[in-house]
């Protein structure tokens, strides 16, 4: 009897030759989308000056592209899209609830700390 | 792949350990569970670098006023240096998803042409991060000069070549008076024009004021510095002292101009030896001693992380040579050590921003 509930490795071990085509298709658009982002991203931070009015949105705006640009590394690099929606939260969540208390508790110390923001 | 869950599960072999959980090989979970734990270090640095950050606040240097230089083109390109190492990694973590794609076809050919793209790369990040460390530890040309009022200032400008040193009172090693030093007759001791006038600035070595500057050798030699005008020489205020207050990245007239004075103050601090150069573990001429030390320690653990990767990498590569993986019938070991390059990847992007960027 031939089994599929054993599996040995992961399901995309394998793949043909037109598959092939699609996977490096999409793994050129996501390295035109980063090269794109990280100029856009100098270009900004060389003309926009900090403490200028702009800077805050510019800022945030940093922030939120560089989450983009992590997204694609991993889900499409790393393969997490691709792999068992459990595993991918096992990996995302704990670290995201982890880094955002950590990033909350810290700065919210700094600011006590330091000068007024 | 939501079918297979409907089927019915022998669960006898589950007990076994025939089933991968989250049906991934056990290789890959780890190296999964690794990274999220490397992850974790990573992500407390930068917030802990953050956290310095913000208590600094003003006093805090600016990634593009600090990061400014090119090799060969010198200074005046805010942030491509570090841009292009960005783009070096990100060329390399896609020549490496390009080999796992290859390993998935069973093109041997492919992987090998691929990892061996991906292995260049990383060596090209790591010579561009050695030339980084070598600028940022021997600084600039003007570096960091303490002002009378106690304040704190780098400075902007393009510093004038030294062209040579005119013997007024002959040392040891030197030529006769009314000679000339240049970079082809110094002594070794010296090392060249720039390093000996760093060297005496540091020391107080240097009397007189811009323009009319003495130098004191290492052999004795007293000689006047032939040296180019600066030009267009800023003073930013980094630390506020009793009469300047700090400049604002955003408002170019809170800078010291040399209309104000900017050269004479700045060689007045020079030979009064009120001077940093580069950095090194105490201080450094950028900011406050805390900025060097989360440099040297944050792109030094990512730069450690890229070595390893490479090592890594190689190890793998002669193993697709040999073609242990092809027999093996899958590049699930491609696959692995390609998550770890990617991971590599990932963590440089958070530091360009946090650390460059912001």
């Amino acid at each position: 009897m031939e089994r599929d509930d054993v599996y040995e490795y992961s399901l995309d071990t394998h793949h043909s030759e037109e598959e092939g085509k699609k996977v490096r298709k999409k793994i050129w658009f996501v390295t035109l989308l980063l090269t794109v982002v990280t100029a856009v991203e100098v270009a900004l931070g060389a003309m926009v000056k900090q403490g200028s009015d702009m800077w805050t949105t510019v800022k945030v705006l940093f922030i939120v592209l560089t989450l983009l640009k992590a997204g694609y590394i991993v889900l499409t690099f790393m393969h997490l899209g691709d792999e068992k929606k459990v595993l991918k939260w096992i990996i995302l969540l704990p670290y995201i609830i982890f880094i955002i208390y950590l990033m909350f508790i810290s700065f919210t110390e700094a600011t006590a700390v330091g000068p007024e923001m | 792949m939501s079918g297979h869950a409907s089927n019915e599960m022998n669960t006898a072999p589950a007990w076994g350990g025939k089933v991968s959980p989250f049906r991934v090989s056990y290789g890959k979970l780890m190296m999964w569970f690794f990274l999220v734990s490397d992850a974790l270090t990573f992500g407390g640095l930068l917030v802990a670098y953050g956290y310095t950050r913000y208590t600094f606040d003003g006093q805090w240097p600016i990634g593009e006023e600090t990061f400014e230089a090119l090799p060969f083109l010198g200074n005046g390109y805010p942030l491509m240096y570090v841009a292009l190492m960005t783009f070096i990694l990100i060329v390399s973590s896609v020549t490496m998803v390009l080999a796992v794609e290859a390993g998935h076809r069973m093109d041997k050919k492919g992987v090998i042409k691929w990892m061996l793209a991906t292995i260049i790369g990383g060596f090209f990040f790591l010579g561009s991060q050695a030339w980084e460390w070598s600028h940022f530890i021997h600084g600039t040309h003007f570096g960091r000069v303490e002002l009378e009022d106690g304040s704190s200032a780098i400075v902007k400008g393009h510093f004038g070549e030294i062209e040579s040193f005119e013997v007024i009172e002959p040392g040891a090693h030197s030529p006769a008076a009314g000679e000339l030093i240049t970079n082809d007759n110094i002594s070794a001791e010296e090392g060249d024009l720039m390093h000996a006038f760093q060297h005496a600035a540091v020391a107080g070595h240097l009397e007189g004021e811009a323009g009319n500057l003495k130098i004191h050798l290492h052999d004795g030699t007293v000689a006047k510095v032939n040296k180019k005008a600066d030009k267009n020489l800023q003073l930013l205020i980094k630390e506020p002292g009793t009469k300047y207050a700090v400049s604002l990245p955003s408002d170019e007239s809170t800078r010291i101009s040399e209309e104000e004075g900017s050269v004479n103050m700045y060689y007045a601090a020079l030979t009064k030896g009120d001077v940093i150069y580069g950095a090194n573990m105490e201080q450094n001429e950028y900011g406050p001693q805390q900025y060097g030390q989360f440099f040297f320690f944050i792109t030094g653990f990512h730069g450690f992380h890229v070595f390893s990767g490479v090592v890594i990498n190689i190890i793998i590569f002669l193993g697709v040579l040999k073609g242990i993986y092809h027999k093996r019938g899958h590049y699930e070991m491609v696959e692995k050590t390609g998550l770890y390059w990617h991971f590599v990847d990932l963590v440089w992007v958070f530091v360009f921003t946090f650390f460059y960027l912001i």
